[in-house]
Order: structure tokens, then sequence, then C-alpha cells
């Protein structure tokens, strides 16, 4: 199976590979997917307190070129936004930009759950509500 | 100079050797007589020439040229052998015993037989891909009339003991089938000495083309016979009809007289070059090898590096070396090989798995740069990957709660 350009790129050059601090107060930890599965995916934010907004993010994932795509694409997407946006991430668009073939589109899905138990674990541990996870379509 | 990119998955097909096809090559259009045509002499020449064919391909595994029944190769052979055995012997019983291991076109030959109301047995294998001869011995009932175990296994390499399974199937008087796709033209074959009733082979997977192989049909002590498959002009003594592929057959019998010669050279060489290969990469912390190393073909190894997903992995350098895994991602079903599960290695493991096997034209200066590029791979895919980190880490990811999809 032929990779897109933007999965190849991805893969050659991931950004934001790197663990953050998960003690610290303001980092967020999502950690989704099981390796039996053949798919696990590690993303954290950091969390300016004061604006609400995510300035910096990073993963490890152990998964297939689309998995390590997908996960390098959300993190960058990330940097810069306010918790809010960042929670409103759809998989299609990671899904769109990718190029991802339907077989590959769980690594899209992964990613976004990521996202958004990185969120939560942020939340959780700031003393907010965790935001409802949507059920993923693709499992 | 080395050329990229190099390959390392001989075990999916080999590339045909120069002199196998230079071989083939005048039967497709100077003499491409039908084989059957009695009556004039482009017939009489390509049916001489199959006949040649037959003497090379019998000589390769010491059985007689009549025992040679061509087909378009091993999964065709071995749908004949099962199917064909089940509908010939019915008055005798209806129970094959095989293993979970075996190539899929086997296990699913095995499936069709039981809607058909047979029956069969699938022996499970050891962490090491062996069976167990006392659990072979135990499963044959009164109604047992096949065992189809394959001579050495596609995905690990490991070798089975033909010559005792052969002996017990003689012992209960029950007819013994063995798939030797991996194994014929490698490492030498004898179906005298081992008492193989049936046999398989392809030619592409041992420099020959695609589309041709045999099936190995015993005629003497005992003389065992198969229902015909396919309805047609009644060729290959009745079992496989169809006209004959006399270029590639033509060309199986070249790469059957070269690989007698050739294959423990080859075997010698290989055997070198893979334990190379095998030793260098084993030096990465947690990598390990699948299946029995000491019962296994010269030119396979299975490894997995743990921590790492076998796709992923490829990923890095699959424009320069081309091999296989046995990842889910490599499928679309998303399960990992079942070879590999039935050794009982964990689905993580079994996602890390890289099979590379080698060939005739494989040289020292390719596997020198696999082992390098494989080396550095490894380490970047545990930069990236958490459950590496986790592993450094102490962690044990047994313990780790994850939520799987």
């Amino acid at each position: 199976m032929a990779y897109s350009e933007k999965v190849l790129e991805h893969y050659e050059h991931p950004l934001n590979v790197g663990t953050l601090d998960k003690s610290k107060l303001n980092v967020g930890t999502g950690l989704v997917g099981a390796p039996e599965c053949g798919d696990v995916m590690r993303l954290q934010i950091e969390v300016d307190p004061e604006t609400q907004t995510i300035i910096d993010a990073k993963f490890k994932t152990f998964g297939c070129g689309s998995a390590i795509a997908s996960s390098s694409l959300a993190t960058e997407w990330l940097k810069g936004k306010s918790l809010d946006e960042a929670a409103t991430l759809d998989n299609m668009d990671i899904v769109e930009e990718l190029a991802l073939p339907p077989v590959k589109i769980h690594c899209s899905v992964l990613a976004e759950d990521a996202v958004k138990s990185a969120i939560n674990d942020y939340r959780i541990k700031n003393g907010m509500e965790p935001i409802q996870l949507k059920e993923s379509v693709v499992h | 100079m080395l050329k990229l990119p190099i390959y390392l998955d001989n075990s999916a097909t080999t590339p045909m050797d120069p002199r196998v096809l230079e071989q083939m090559v005048p039967y497709f259009h100077e003499k491409f007589g039908n084989a059957a045509s009695r009556s004039h002499s482009f017939g009489w020449v390509t049916e001489e020439a199959v006949d040649y064919a037959r003497e090379q391909v019998a000589k390769l595994i010491n059985a007689d040229a009549k025992e040679i029944i061509f087909t378009s190769g091993s999964t065709e052979a071995n749908n004949l052998a099962l199917k064909g055995v089940f509908e010939m012997y019915a008055s005798k019983g209806n129970h094959i015993i095989s293993v979970t291991t075996e190539h899929k076109c086997i296990l699913d030959a095995c499936k069709h037989i039981e809607k058909l109301g047979g029956s069969y047995t699938l022996l499970e294998v050891d962490d090491q891909g062996m069976i167990d001869l006392k659990e072979l011995e135990a499963a044959i009932t009164d109604k047992t009339i096949l065992i189809s175990v394959m001579y050495a296994n596609n995905e690990i390499g490991v070798i089975h003991p033909i010559k005792e399974i052969a002996a017990i199937a003689k012992k209960h008087n029950v007819l013994f089938h063995t798939d030797a796709t991996q194994a014929a033209g490698k490492i030498p074959i004898d179906v005298q000495e081992d008492g193989i009733h049936l046999l398989s082979m392809s030619a592409h997977k041992m420099y020959g083309p695609k589309g041709v192989g045999c099936l190995y049909v015993r005629r003497k002590n005992p003389r065992v016979k198969v229902t015909a498959q396919m309805d047609g002009g009644g060729h290959e003594r009745g079992m496989r009809s169809g006209t004959l592929n006399v270029p590639g057959i033509v060309a199986f019998g070249a790469a059957c007289e070269i690989n007698a010669k050739e294959m423990y050279d080859d075997a010698a060489r290989l055997s070198k070059l893979r334990d190379k290969l095998e030793n260098a990469l084993l030096k990465l912390e947690e990598s390990y090898v699948n299946g029995k190393r000491d019962s296994r073909m010269p030119h396979i190894t299975n490894i997995s590096f743990k921590y790492v997903e076998g796709e992923g992995l490829m990923m890095a350098f699959n424009k320069d070396i081309a091999v296989s895994s046995g990842s889910a991602c490599t499928s679309a079903s998303l399960e990992p090989s079942y070879v590999l599960k039935a050794l009982g290695l964990g689905d993580d493991l079994a996602h890390s798995s890289i099979r590379f096997s080698l060939g005739r034209f494989t040289t020292e200066e390719e596997i020198d740069f696999t082992i390098k590029k494989l080396t550095d791979a490894v380490n970047r895919m545990r930069d990236i990957s958490p459950l590496w980190e986790m592993f450094k880490e102490g962690i044990d990811i047994s313990t780790v709660e994850f939520k799987p999809h």
C-alpha cells in the first residue's frame, strides 16, 4: 500500500516527538490504543493556565506510519489553540489532510481520542468537569 | 556497487534464475505446440520437453517421473491433495489431521472439506513452532485418511520432523501429504527415504517462474490416487486436466535440476549470511527470534523487535529493503500473523515481527547494509515509541491499563 506524500513527510520528519513532565499540574496526558491492536499513542499538552491556551504539545506513538503522521499532525495543530478549540478537533480533518485510505481511518480516530483524553486529564487535574467524549464510529 | 532496493523476501517469491529463463524462452514461440497434440511434430517436440522436465522435477525429490502431476502451483497442488484424497478415499474415512501454522490454502481446504461432511483436527504448535508427535498419533481415529504437515513453515522457516510423521502415518495406515513449497529445491528431500505419499511444490519459490508447480503422488507402496478437482481432457494421468503450461514446466524442470546441484552450496552460504544478520540484529535489546533455531530453513529468519510496530518499522527502510511483517497493518484483516500467534506470541510481539528471507542472489554487501539500516530504524522507532519509554522507566507494560480500540 502506498502512503501519501504528507504521511511520508510526517513519518520521515515527525514534529513534536517527546515527553512533557506529566507530574506538572498544567500538563495533560492522553494514552490511547493498546499494544495488541498495534497502535499506542501518547499525546501530551502543556497549557497556559492564565489563558487556557495550549503552549506546547508532544507525542510518542507505537504504530504504523499513518498513526505516527496522525499524531504528529495533531500535536502541530494543537499548539496555540485554546482548550475549547482543541476539543473540537475532528478525526476527519486528519483523514483529509493526510489523505488516509479507509483502512487507516482508525489512526485518525486514535489521534482525536488522544487529544481529548489529554484535555480531560488536564481538566480533571485542575478540578474541571471532563468534556464528553463522543463515541468513535470506527473501532 | 550496492544496488537498491535489496530483496529479502524470497519466501514470498524468488527472482528467476537467468539460466532457467533461457531454457523456457523457445517454448513460447518457436516450440509452442500443445503437448497433447499427438498428430504432428509440434506436439511431439513439446511432449518430449515435458517428459524431460518431469524427470528433472522427479529427480529433485527422488521420485519417479510418472508420479509428478503438474499444476498451476502449490495452492492448487495442496487443494488437489486434500480434496482429492477426501473424495477418493471416502469409503475409508473422512477425517484429516493438519496443523494450525499451515498455509491458508491448507486450512481453508480443511474447512471446505468440513462443509462437505468431513472433519479435521488442527494440531497446536509449541512456542518454537513445532508439533508434538504424541499429540499427532493421539489425534488419529479410525476415520482418519490423511495427515498433512508442511515440510517447512513459510513465516518462521521451522522444519517439521517429516520422517517421524511419515512413520506414524504408515503405522496407522493413513496417507501423508506435505506442503514442501518452502523446502523443495533448498534442502534435500527424498520421498522414498522420508516415506512421503503426496508432496506439493511450486516453481516460483525456487528460482523458476510463477504459475507452475506440481503434486507428487506416490505410485507404489502404496499406490495413491486423488480425484481430479477439474473436469476436462484427463491430462496428468486423469488427475489434473488442462493444457500443459509447457514453457512453465520446462522452466520448472530446469530450476529443479540447477537446485539439485546447487542447493548445498546455496544453503551453506545463505545460512552463514542469515546467521550474520540474525546475530547482529539480536544485539539490539529486546529482540527475539521466532521459531526453533536449530531446525530451520537456512535462508529464513523471523525476528520480533519489542516495542516497535512492524509496519511503522518497515516504512523506515522499505524504499531500500523488501521484507515482510507479521504486523496486522500489512493485511486488510488488521489481525496479526496467525502463525506467530500460534507460537504463543502476544499480539504485541506478533505486530513487531519482521521476516527476512534470503535467496541465491543475496550478497554479503546487502546483508551488511540491512544490518546497519535495520539497527538505525529500530532505534529511531523506539525513540518515538511510548512503550519503549515505559519499558526504559521500568514500567511493566502488562500492568498498564490500555484502552483497546
